[in-house]
């Protein structure tokens, strides 16, 4: 035993996420008392300063809360200022919406496989050290995020920030032609997409299972990416199964308008991040919750890639709640949407108008759709004249804290069970943890402090 | 060359949404030739190995908006060879500036149930109000080729090729017909820094300012171009306190707007 009495540790900073984070364990003799996941970005109050704004400027303004997934914040804002105002962007306009999110997805999900998370899983410090050794899967990871570039480029003026996305649909539309070279470019993605799955299925998994409620958004028929309701798979300790249980269990499902009564945001001090609970419970959102939710919508070769890759398959309600695993399961993600974007392409045919009228009126809209990340779900109040007087945005790495921890918990637990760690030990264990759920926490640093304290007689 | 005879990169990150820096890991057709002509010594987005400084060169991205940022700036300032500040929050206060003009105690209470907890700055402020800056690079997002510029500027030892005239050259460059001319639409693009390649015109819609004020701006007869196409006080008010609110030549405008 190296600990004895009380301790505290301050270890290194957490790198390849996008935040600044800090955590703290204390251990009461061999028992993990209590793991916390603080967040401690400086607040930038979007919702505050989006009051007196016009309906019309939250997607340009709200995409500015995240460079990872720009997006995600776009439509979300656009779905729930248009519901406010009694519009519904369907048809090829929704189509097109749906091609945009495929890029963003393609783009930020190879971003976490690639450049972030690999490299825990082949003991390198980053892609660029990667590279030295394995620099064909590195260049397939960076030719694949071009692909998904290139879609947000051509369809949204640039990668970060899209300047085309507006309210009712965008200022302007591509023609047939102008897809035409993008299909090819996908055509070689999707065989980049299929390897990388093959690539991130060899990896070494620890065992690990999840014991949350899972949330994502449904749509029966589709991959829900832009659209769709939310519904709940609860945790299996729910029905007496064991946690890692690969069974799916009965979901339920409440309208997007309910979210606010279902999951509900509180204040912890050790953290500018709110808290959020699901009808009182831990829930995560993210590529577990969506593949456990959506997987037998996927297209036919990506739900090949997952069976081949040992996901299971979903169509027999197979599950996966093993967080390490999460990069398989966003690798197959990956290829859906770059067969999706191909779908999307070989079926478009230019609209009449670029957008429709999204006209004001007062009211309370909502919106959700699933940023690669999870859930992302926004709320505007409006005056008559379009002005916003209230404003509620709820992030899916805020949603997701509360099971990240209970990850850590148990696998610190775990590994204290199992022997004597170190404090790289435990360290490395952790990052690992937090960066399984692709945690996008975009704002100031990027800061690791691990605090452990030891306390009790049995150290 | 071996890796103590490359420059040593730096990358920090301040307030802001991670945009700015994701641009150099856009760079998917450079990015492994930059990794070969530079140290990567400290960029946590991208990496977990840390190299201690002086830096070479640091990009800083993101706004000064906690007392701890403050002191964090200086001892940056102090390890760096050169100091560049890549997008509108390092350059200009970013979006999150608007808290300048509200009282922030009022905002912390919309957002958290107990406001006592965050400790946070009044204001946003570009990290020039702080230490001296060798180069700002405009944008929200900063444009990809023109960060590819500064770094290699850098690596030659020479000043960076990036040019301070306005969108209306870039729109003219392209060929895009200009959106005011021909439809009203209104544009920020004769008062805008170039880099973005005028994007939006392009795309049919009025340039809105990312990339902050250019090098010469004529606001007193761009106003009323404005106004004839449409946009009240609060719409241009709105449009200057945008993503470059703190940009001094924005905040006066829209100050004197509100004033009449």
């Amino acid at each position: 035993m190296t600990h004895r009495g009380s301790r505290v540790l301050h270890v290194g900073s957490l790198a390849r996420v996008e935040g600044e984070t800090a955590l703290y364990l204390r251990m009461d003799g061999d028992r993990v008392a209590e793991a916390r996941l603080a967040i401690y970005e400086p607040p930038r109050f979007f919702e505050a300063f989006l009051r007196g704004r016009s309906h019309t400027e939250p997607p340009d303004i709200t995409s500015r809360v995240c460079g990872i997934c720009p997006v995600a914040y776009q439509l979300s804002a656009c779905r729930a200022v248009e519901d406010a105002c009694g519009v519904v962007v369907d048809g090829q306009l929704g189509a097109l919406r749906r091609l945009l999110y495929c890029g963003e997805w393609i783009e930020s999900q190879t971003l976490h496989i690639h450049l972030l998370h690999a490299p825990d899983f082949l003991g390198c410090d980053s892609a660029i050290d990667l590279a030295r050794t394995r620099r064909a899967d590195v260049e397939r990871g960076l030719r694949l995020k071009q692909a998904g570039n290139a879609i947000m480029e051509l369809l949204g003026g640039r990668a970060i920030h899209p300047i085309n996305v507006r309210l009712g649909g965008f200022h302007r539309v591509p023609t047939t032609a102008e897809l035409r070279p993008l299909a090819e470019r996908l055509r070689r993605a999707r065989d980049d997409a299929q390897e990388t799955v093959r690539w991130v299925a060899e990896f070494e998994f620890p065992d690990a299972g999840c014991d949350n409620d899972l949330l994502a958004l449904a749509e029966p028929g589709s991959y829900a990416i832009e659209s769709g309701t939310p519904t709940v798979m609860p945790a299996p300790s729910t029905a007496g199964l064991p946690p890692g249980s690969a069974r799916s269990l009965p979901t339920r499902t409440f309208g997007v308008r309910e979210f606010g009564g279902h999951v509900v945001e509180s204040q912890v001090p050790h953290s500018t991040a709110l808290h959020s609970l699901l009808d009182g419970r831990r829930h995560l959102t993210g590529s577990l919750a969506r593949y456990a939710i959506s997987g037998r919508w996927l297209s036919p070769i990506a739900l090949q890639a997952a069976q081949d890759a040992g996901l299971g398959d979903p169509r027999q309600g197979t599950v996966c709640r093993n967080p390490f695993r999460s990069i398989v399961v966003r690798a197959v993600e990956v290829l859906h949407a770059v067969d999706e974007a191909l779908r999307i392409i070989e079926a478009y045919e230019p609209p009449p108008r670029p957008y429709l009228e999204v006209p004001a009126r007062a009211g309370t809209g909502h919106g959700a759709t699933e940023a690669p990340r999870g859930l992302l779900y926004h709320r505007y109040t409006l005056d008559a004249d379009g002005t916003i007087t209230d404003a509620g945005l709820v992030p899916p790495t805020a949603q997701n804290q509360g099971a990240i921890e209970e990850d850590l918990r148990r696998l610190v637990q775990q590994r204290l069970a199992d022997g004597d760690p170190t404090d790289a030990e435990l360290t490395t264990l952790c990052e690992r943890a937090i960066r399984n759920h692709d945690p996008c926490i975009s704002c100031s640093a990027h800061f690791l402090d691990l605090t452990v304290e030891w306390t009790g007689n049995g150290w | 060359m071996t890796a103590s005879s490359r420059p040593k990169l730096a990358v920090w990150k301040f307030a802001s949404c991670d945009g700015c820096q994701l641009t150099l890991l856009d760079c998917e057709d450079e990015l492994l030739g930059i990794a070969d002509k530079v140290e990567i010594s400290h960029f946590l987005e991208a990496s977990s190995a840390t190299g201690p400084g002086p830096y070479d060169l640091s990009l800083v991205e993101g706004s000064v908006t906690t007392p701890q940022d403050v002191d964090r700036i200086q001892h940056i300032r102090a390890v760096s060879r050169r100091l560049v500040t890549i997008g509108a929050c390092a350059t200009a206060g970013g979006v999150q500036a608007l808290r300048n003009y509200a009282d922030v105690a009022e905002f912390q209470a919309v957002v958290y149930a107990r406001p006592d907890y965050i400790e946070t700055l009044a204001t946003s402020t570009p990290i020039s109000a702080h230490v001296p800056v060798d180069f700002e690079l405009r944008g929200c997002p900063i444009d990809r080729g023109q960060l590819v510029e500064v770094i290699t500027a850098h690596l030659a030892g020479r000043k960076p090729d990036v040019p301070a005239h306005s969108v209306c050259f870039e729109c003219k460059q392209r060929g895009t017909v200009c959106v005011t001319v021909a439809h009203g639409t209104p544009c920020l693009g004769p008062v805008t820094h170039a880099g973005c390649g005028a994007l939006c015109p392009a795309y049919g819609r009025g340039c809105y300012g990312c990339f902050g004020p250019s090098d010469s701006t004529n606001f007193p007869s761009f106003i009323p171009l404005l106004r004839r196409d449409g946009m009240d006080t609060l719409d241009i008010v709105r449009v200057l306190r945008t993503f470059n609110t703190a940009a001094p030549e924005f905040d006066a405008v829209s100050r004197e707007e509100l004033d009449q």
